[in-house]
């Protein structure tokens, strides 16, 4: 058996923060240190933080998107355009939308991609839920903000059919998004001409 | 090289690689793109391997297994793909080193210098990861697509003598290799067709019965897979803007090859619009799916396409004919295509890459393959057991003694002798 650096309080802190994306071991340790060392400043105030928002975050029933709310801060939102939906793939796509600040409308989020392979279909997305909400009075188009992969084109594809008797405009991005490119890592610039410039399906 | 297309509607053409043979042989043409340096580091046998040359033609001679195609798989990895063995990247390394391995060379480009590097780090190949960095004068570039703006490299190998007889899937491979080097969207679009396809494929395998599932993705892949049999077809057309009659059998060597597609949309294309073959193959998808059902895969589509080679002079399929005939007929078709690639990147010939080839072709052929690759102005690679063989590129090329994991060059006495004088 390897030696133990620490006691287990402190190997299960790196431990955990080791799963954390983009963290790999080393840089776990260097986080943990870091969170140790700043006990008052950092440490407590993050737990309590974390505490709370472990406590408080739901899904919100309406669009899909995390808050401490439900209906969500944004479905909430009186100032917002009800006449279009913005569906995208994951919570991360929304958020790049609302950094950049494009999207005047609310957001539907659909929880991935149709893809066989991976074995994920209509019912494991929020796919009847966006059709309910997209027949609902005042809603007049529905814009598809899904990335240029096989998978989102063909949730694009699926998502416009299920919504060809809803009497309301669907539109997708233009072309000139990446392919392949993940929304959630386009500049805003770029997100801001992909929304400008998209056409109806 | 001329071209011709012999039937409107078949999507036929005659290729014929006779670049006017003797008319240039007084002035030796300006090459544009030529490597002057190559570096190699824990690539395959080369654990550190670095060697200069200039414009001219290289000749790496050595006992079998000394590392020569090793040098010339080094340089194919310079281009998009996978490189002339279709390696995967991270079996590239050299056993005796920490797993990464790199390859970089200077390259002449209408005079400009540039260095192109490609590589994997020793923790990404230990990964086994299919990703490789590519760098262009020190910056790192996003995807291995742009190396194809610097240099194309064409190669024959002798893998491909099989390549009229054998399995239709490596002629499409060789067929998009070419078109890749025309297109360069090619490459990605096929990636795009054949990740659908599994989709579609998996949806079959599950039986699943919703029409609208499969609706959306045979949509993607009818827009995808038209794209695909279109830019197979622009290709073959574009060998066809330099057409003329095919030259007579004997005329330089190698007979020309006269190509066929044969695919329900490569056909379908020669006499529609692509927008109805689009609507054509969502049709066969949705009408195929039962069939399909039986089989768990996709039975028609542009994964099924086929390169149809015949002999032009002897109007004679290729498969039938004699091995060296169909080397011959080969060779003709790599010549033909980098002249259509020299004219396609205004004048810029690209390398290539002759493993073995010179030393199955009888003192005539050889001479005139020489002859062919001077007038183009490309820089070759020729690798051989025999140097003697290459006695006609004694004052013309750079010539290099492997040994395993050694490169050096070779000068003098060592140099092949000089042939009796041939009479031009
Ligand atoms: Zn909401």
């Amino acid at each position: 058996m390897s030696r133990k650096a620490a006691g287990p309080e402190i190997e299960e802190l790196i431990a955990l923060l080791g799963r954390m994306p983009g963290l790999g071991p080393r840089s776990a340790r260097r986080a943990a240190l870091h969170l140790i060392k700043k006990r008052e400043q950092l440490m407590r105030p993050l737990a309590a933080a974390m505490a709370e928002a472990a406590e408080k975050i739901v899904a919100c029933a309406e669009c899909g998107n995390l808050d401490t709310i439900s209906p969500c801060t944004i479905c909430q939102d009186a100032r917002r355009d009800a006449s279009l939906i913005c569906v995208v793939e994951e919570i991360g796509d929304l958020w790049a939308l609302e950094r950049a600040g494009v999207i005047s409308g609310h957001y539907h989020v659909l929880g991935g991609t149709l893809s066989p392979l991976d074995g994920i279909g209509p019912d494991d997305l929020t796919i009847g839920k966006l059709v309910e909400r997209a027949r609902q009075p005042g809603v007049t188009e529905v814009l598809l903000a899904f990335n240029a992969t096989i998978e989102g084109q063909s949730t694009a594809h699926y998502i416009s059919a299920e919504l060809e008797n809803a009497g309301i405009t669907i539109s997708r991005l233009a072309h000139g998004v990446p392919v392949g490119g993940e929304l959630d890592y386009l500049d805003e610039g770029t997100l801001a001409a992909a929304i400008k410039s998209r056409r109806p399906l | 090289m001329e071209i011709q297309r012999i039937g409107q509607l078949t999507g036929v053409y005659a290729i014929s690689a006779s670049c006017q043979f003797g008319t240039q042989l007084s002035g030796k043409p300006a090459r544009h793109l030529y490597l002057t340096r190559v570096s190699l580091s824990d690539f395959r046998n080369y654990r550190n391997c670095s060697f200069t040359l200039d414009e001219g033609s290289a000749v790496l001679t050595g006992r079998n297994g000394s590392g020569k195609t090793n040098i010339l798989e080094a340089i194919s990895m310079l281009s998009p793909g996978r490189g002339l063995r279709g390696a995967s990247f991270s079996d590239l390394a050299c056993l005796k080193g920490a797993g990464g391995w790199t390859v970089s060379a200077h390259l002449s480009l209408n005079g400009d210098h540039v260095t192109v590097g490609t590589g994997q780090k020793p923790d990404v190949a230990r990964a086994g990861q299919s990703s490789r960095v590519v760098r262009i004068d020190g910056e790192q570039a996003s995807s291995s697509g742009i190396l194809g703006d610097y240099l194309q490299v064409l190669w024959l190998i002798p893998a491909m003598d099989g390549l009229f007889t054998g399995a239709a899937s490596e002629r499409r491979r060789f067929l998009d290799r070419m078109v890749s080097t025309f297109d360069s969207a090619h490459r990605t679009r096929s990636n795009q067709f054949e990740r659908a396809m599994r989709q579609r494929n998996k949806l079959l395998e599950m039986g699943e019965r919703s029409e609208r599932m499969f609706e959306a993705i045979e949509a993607q892949m009818a827009e995808i897979g038209t794209a695909v049999a279109a830019a197979r077809i622009e290709a073959l057309e574009r060998l066809m803007h330099y057409s003329g009659t095919p030259v007579a059998n004997g005329h330089n060597g190698f007979p020309h090859a006269v190509l066929a597609l044969e695919g329900v949309l490569e056909q379908a294309l020669q006499e529609r619009p692509a927008v109805d073959v689009e609507d054509d193959y969502s049709h066969i998808l949705a009408s195929g799916r039962d069939r399909d059902r039986g089989a768990k895969r996709t039975l028609s589509g542009p994964h099924r396409c086929d390169l149809i080679v015949r002999h032009g002079p002897k109007d004679m399929p290729a498969a039938l004919c004699s091995t060296g005939e169909q080397k011959a007929l080969l060779i003709g078709l790599v010549l033909a295509h980098a002249k259509a690639v020299k004219d396609a990147r205004g004048g810029l010939a690209p390398l290539l890459l002759l493993d073995e080839i010179a030393a199955h072709l009888d003192d005539l052929r050889r001479e005139a393959l020489f002859e062919e690759i001077e007038t183009l102005g490309a820089q070759a690679w020729f690798t051989g057991t025999d140097r003697e063989a290459f006695a006609p590129l004694r004052s013309r090329a750079q010539f290099f003694d492997i040994d395993d994991g050694t490169v050096t060059p070779m000068e003098g006495k060592d140099l092949p002798g000089p042939l009796p004088m041939r009479v031009g």
